[in-house]
């Protein structure tokens, strides 16, 4: 190791511009929200929809969270939204577009969200107790195996979450198979 | 200042690491222009090869043997009026060639080169690269909606139905070689691409090789599902000529349209990396832990001079096989002048190779060394490049279903099946 390497290894390991990130990222995420919903045109309101989930993963990644923030990008972005392209890009726009957009469960809607902001804010306000009071300081390199240490537990012995995550992938299997039986008449 | 940039070219930790934003952005660099050229040169190659595959001559008219031909073509592209259909999304229609070229060029990040020759080492990296690269699809298929036109939008159709289904035999693929960078004495594996050819290099063998046929089978796989992931001949359903004009990207020209060829040999690229980095030990000479005595490394790092050396010398036969007549005067000399640059080269290559013999474990050694591993690891993907024009060249087009029942009914079943080996076999093994 060199003299110029070593003043970047120690001057360069700080995360950079944090809160420029931070609100970057959180203020993408909004935007985006905002077009998926008020787009007319569904394409363009899943291209929104696109920008948020990255947005996301870019959270994700600030969170010390790598590997959540991989599977983001695969599974939701590169994964989901695609069969959404697919779907949508057989709807027909032209006709879609021209109908109305709100229908009579809009007040319901704005009940729910109303009674979610008011849960974000009260968890805000007397949340002291339930966050930590600083950031942590998490070892992003060992990350993926803390995750897997928690689903699939250490040498022999299951891990915390095993059980859980075992019914979770039981339930998708089900909805698979669900899905299969009703839109094959035949199988 | 050579001090000061000796200090980088000697350096064992890749910009990332060393949190380093400068050196990152000359990697970037470095990188974009790296991959940049090889698709010119990819382009060339491409076109020779395929015309010699069919006893044609292929481009002759621009430069000696067509060599400026890309060139060519690039100021073609260039100048050509850039049209967007009327009917098209403008918006969508501008934004979808930057979204491929985006997702094939964010990928370059944390291919390794070597083990220090990389932007950053992801702890995700494998993750992070498949993922990436799997939102190359999005501008397809946005390109192919956009259009507001038939044909491509059933190209993008295909295209899309054929990525999703092959990425999942891919996926498999790739966790079963992923699954045995964990067998080792901690019993942990690893994401990170750095991580995965040194846990090939711990273990003595190329994964390819690894639980004989297992790692191959895995191998081939992925190196099927690679070619329909990044649409090429056999399985190039999104833009089939003879069905589909050009599929998604008809009514695109000019620049735009040569954003998406970019897109699409940087995608070659980067997939054959992957393919590369999971089961061919990335950067690693042939038997680095057999041969491993120092006049072994000094003799495999004359390889990359000698490359050159090889190359230099199929010019100038080329010059001295060139026809006599006074027509042929700027092309003789310049195809000279090519040789006489190739060959500076190599000198250069072998000079850095003798100078790293005789200054051992200096910043002159791990330079040599550098330039070996990127020589190996670019050596490993040419290979793969070539083999992605010979595809083209000999296997006729598959009908849409026969693509998808070959995916979901023969290669995910094989995949799985892989998977589930590897895994036993590796629990009996440790």
């Amino acid at each position: 190791m060199n003299p110029v390497m070593n003043s970047a290894l120690n001057s360069g390991m700080a995360p950079v511009a944090t809160p420029f990130f931070f609100y970057m990222l959180a203020g993408l995420a909004v935007i985006g929200g905002v077009l998926v919903i008020t787009r007319r045109n569904a394409v363009h309101s899943a291209l929104a929809l696109i920008v948020t989930l990255l947005a996301v993963a870019g959270l994700y990644l600030m969170l010390y969270a790598p590997f959540v923030a991989g599977v983001q990008i695969i599974v939701y972005a590169g994964g989901i939204m695609v069969l959404f392209l697919f779907v949508i890009m057989l709807v027909n726009i032209e006709r879609s577009s021209k109908e109305r957009r709100f229908n009579r469960m809009w007040p319901v809607g704005l009940a729910a969200a109303c009674a979610l902001l008011a849960l974000f804010v009260s968890a805000f306000a007397k949340g002291k107790a339930l966050f930590p009071d600083r950031m942590m300081t998490l070892p992003e390199s060992s990350n993926t195996q803390q995750i897997a240490t928690m689903l699939y537990g250490e040498a022999g012995r299951m891990g915390q979450y095993t059980f859980a995550f075992e019914i979770a992938s039981l339930l998708l299997l089900v909805a698979i198979l669900g899905a299969v039986i009703m839109t094959k008449k035949k199988i | 200042m050579p001090n000061f940039i000796m200090s980088y070219l000697g350096s064992t930790v890749t910009p990332g690491e060393a949190g380093n934003q400068f050196w990152a952005l000359i990697y970037v660099l470095i990188i974009f222009a790296g991959v940049s050229v090889a698709v010119i040169c990819m382009n060339w190659i491409e076109r020779k090869a395929l015309a010699h595959f069919q006893v044609r001559l292929g481009p002759m008219r621009v430069g000696p043997h067509g060599l400026l031909q890309p060139i060519a073509d690039a100021l073609k592209l260039m100048l050509k009026e850039d049209i967007i259909p009327s009917e098209a999304d403008q918006f969508v229609f501008w934004v979808a060639p930057l979204i491929g070229l985006l997702a094939a060029f964010t990928v370059y990040t944390v291919i390794p080169f070597g083990p220090s020759q990389a932007v950053s080492d992801m702890n995700i990296g494998i993750l992070f690269m498949l993922g990436v690269s799997s939102l190359g699809v999005l501008g397809i298929v946005v390109a192919g909606w956009a259009s507001n036109s038939h044909y491509p939008l059933i190209g993008a159709l295909r295209s899309s139905a054929q990525m999703v289904s092959y990425e999942v035999a891919m996926g498999l693929a790739v966790v079963s070689a992923i699954l045995m960078t964990s067998l080792n004495a901690s019993g942990t594996g690893t994401l990170s691409m750095i991580g995965i050819v040194q846990a090939q290099q711990q273990q003595g063998v190329w994964f390819i090789f690894k639980f004989f046929p297992l790692g191959l089978i895995a191998f081939v796989i992925f190196a099927i599902a690679m070619v329909a992931e990044t649409n090429r001949a056999p399985f190039d359903m999104a833009e089939a000529e003879s069905e589909l004009t050009a599929g998604y990207h008809t009514e695109y020209s000019g620049l735009r349209w040569s954003l998406f060829m970019l897109a699409e040999y940087a995608a070659m690229i980067a997939v054959s990396s992957i393919a590369v980095t999971l089961w061919l030990g990335g950067w690693m000479r042939p038997f680095p832990n057999l041969l491993n005595a120092p006049a072994w490394d000094f003799i495999f790092s004359l390889f990359p001079g000698l490359t050159f050396l090889g190359l230099a010398a199929i010019a100038f036969v080329g010059t001295a096989r060139m026809p006599a007549d006074s027509f042929f005067k700027i092309q003789r000399i310049g195809l000279a002048v090519f040789a006489a640059l190739l060959g500076f080269i190599a000198l250069l290559l072998l000079a850095i190779a003798v100078a790293g013999r005789f200054a051992d474990a200096s910043v002159g050694a791990r330079f040599r060394d550098g330039i070996d591993y990127i020589y190996w690891f670019v050596l490993k993907v040419a290979v793969f490049m070539y083999l992605f024009i010979w595809y083209r060249a000999t296997w006729p087009r598959y009908r849409f279903d026969q693509l998808m029942k070959i995916g979901w009914k023969v290669m995910l079943p094989i995949s799985l099946g892989v998977l589930v080996v590897t895994a036993i076999v590796g629990v009996i093994v440790s």
